[in-house]
């Protein structure tokens, strides 16, 4: 890991009107880390990603990115052209309904190069070669490369979603409950494949989901979030195994035991 | 039945000027032709860029070339030469009401030679007859934006434009080659405009998409239902976009015109009758009856000829 944070964000907070999305959020994000920020339904977990990803304004707070020219720079003082670019080079960002990230209407081998072809990519050969090799990666088989998404299992369009963001080796990736929806056995094999890409490509992530399995098998860190605040933070196996907070300890003994 | 012969108070004495007086020249009032003005020389200014524009009500139905139709009122003058063609045709019904619309409102020569015009009103060809310098061609445009149906949205498309964000116009041609083995977009074939953006040339068969590149003459697009307009200046790059190893290619066709035996013309497929007989016919009239003219005989030409004979 490098001795540089690649995301340092300062007191960032987000109110609707006079209810709060999130308040007073910080925390510095390492190259290579795996960020989980779990908590109930309501508890701010989405807020805080969209702000972070720049897909939301922050009411107050800035945030700091690492660009891979080594300097950092305010996500939101950069031109909205910058951000863009930005969002679809070096990010990812994965949706809790793969509906939401994928073109439906266009073949699986074009969702994944879309981004290839944004970036100035211009050779069908190899579009559809670099396509069909993250296919393989994410465990659909080639063949299906020029079906369309509608015709895929929920796990299939999952996967495909994580394909289509991985392609251009994004350093950060946003995943907002990619487990959900889908039944366990699926969800085991994706976070299995999740695992696997990110320790590849040592990439970093923040993942935001309500299941605690999820944060424990993926992230290294984790924020438990209830309205609004941060209300614990540390390692993950640390936040699970011995839990500080109330609120913490009832969540983390609300898990069903089977 | 008071005063069953008094004439209407506007009516001037002559019964054919009062037919003119009724109507501004071109049919359009002043205001409204300088608003338009304005917006095709932002459009000029601005190659390939949509303008939008307050487009009017014109005595004819959306889809028939009201956008074209206020471009044309915009810029005629009574000196004018003016040619309209539907499909390549100057004789089927959208050109003629069209040429007819403008002979009563404006009063200008009319002509079906394109080298004669100085205004040529099209929907969906470009004359083969090589444009020179001094003509304008105007387009009826149906739908001016290219990205319209990858993205509905028009906020994020106008967005797409602005910041040059282009890779989804390659997705369709990705997803084309993938289906089709080739880029099977025929007509409303993506260009790029002077190297910044995308346009949608209209739904001209891609097989006119070269003669737009550098052309002499100024070509100007009018959407009246999306009130957009939007211009490529003479000698503009029009470059159609494509994949390194999917060049960008126009139609072939594997026999002549079938009347004037022309190669490397834009043919139509005419169905004879129901027993599969079908003959192929430039698609440009004027330049199939020059040619004709000129003693040049296709095929089936000649047996026509002979039957008429008989």
């Amino acid at each position: 890991m490098s001795d540089m944070p690649l995301l340092k964000v300062r007191s960032l907070s987000k109110f609707y009107g006079n209810r709060i999305g999130c308040h007073d959020v910080g925390f510095d994000l390492w190259p290579g880390e795996v960020l989980a920020i779990v908590g109930e339904s309501g508890s701010g977990k989405t807020t805080l990603l969209n702000c972070l990803s720049t897909r939301l304004m922050p009411s107050t707070g800035d945030v700091q990115y690492r660009m891979r020219d080594g300097d950092y720079r305010d996500l939101y003082r950069m031109s909205e052209a910058e951000r863009r670019v930005l969002m679809r080079t070096d990010w990812g960002f994965v949706h809790q309904n793969p509906a939401d990230g994928l073109r439906m209407t266009v073949s699986a081998g074009a969702n994944v190069g879309e981004r290839l072809m944004a970036v100035g990519n211009r050779h069908y050969g190899r579009i559809r070669a670099t396509a069909s090799e993250w296919l393989s990666r994410v465990e659909i088989e080639t063949d299906r490369i020029d079906d369309q998404p509608r015709a895929f299992s929920g796990g299939m369009r999952q996967r495909l979603q994580i394909a289509r963001n991985l392609v251009t080796s994004p350093r950060l990736v946003f995943m907002d409950e990619p487990t959900g929806g889908l039944d366990v056995s699926v969800q085991a094999r994706l976070l299995d494949l999740v695992r696997g890409l990110v320790s590849d490509l040592g990439l970093s992530a923040i993942v935001v989901t309500h299941d605690l399995a999820v944060a424990r098998l993926l992230s290294h860190r984790m924020m438990v979030m209830k309205g609004g605040h941060v209300i614990e933070h540390g390692l993950t196996d640390r936040v699970l195994d011995d839990p500080r907070e109330p609120y913490t300890q009832l969540l983390v003994s609300s898990i069903l035991q089977v | 039945m008071s005063a069953p012969h008094t004439e209407p108070v506007t009516a001037p004495e002559s019964a054919g000027e009062a037919e003119l007086a009724a109507y501004n020249f071109a049919y359009l009032d002043e205001q409204t032709k300088r608003m338009i003005r304005r917006a095709i020389l932002k459009a000029i200014a601005i190659p390939g860029y949509q303008v939008p524009f307050a487009s009017r009500e014109m005595p004819m139905p959306y889809g028939w070339g009201t956008g074209g139709v206020q471009v044309t009122a915009a810029i005629i003058g009574p000196e004018d030469v003016l040619k309209v063609i539907d499909q390549g045709a100057d004789d089927t019904t959208n050109a003629v009401s069209i040429r007819a619309f403008f002979q009563k409102v404006a009063a200008v020569r009319a002509t079906t030679h394109t080298a004669d015009a100085t205004i040529i009103q099209t929907r969906h060809r470009i004359p083969e007859h090589t444009l020179k310098e001094g003509q304008v061609l105007v387009y009826q445009v149906p739908i001016p934006e290219p990205l319209r149906f990858l993205e509905p949205r028009e906020t994020e498309t106008r967005k797409m434009h602005a910041l040059e964000e282009y890779g989804l116009m390659h997705v369709k041609l990705y997803e084309d080659i993938a289906r089709h083995g080739r880029i099977a977009t025929t007509y409303a074939y993506p260009v790029k405009v002077h190297g910044r953006y995308v346009m949608d040339p209209s739904p001209t068969p891609k097989f006119d998409n070269p003669k737009m590149h550098r052309s002499e003459a100024l070509q100007l697009f009018g959407a009246g239902r999306e009130k957009r307009i939007y211009a490529v200046p003479p000698h503009t790059d029009v470059v159609s976009l494509d994949f390194e190893d999917h060049p960008f290619e126009v139609q072939q066709f594997d026999r002549p015109c079938a009347l004037c035996g022309a190669t490397h013309v834009y043919l139509d497929e005419v169905v004879l009758d129901d027993r599969g007989g079908r003959m192929f016919v430039c698609s440009d009239t004027d330049y199939c009856e020059t040619r004709q003219a000129e003693g040049h005989v296709g095929e089936m030409l000649a047996t026509s000829e002979r039957e008429a004979a008989e």
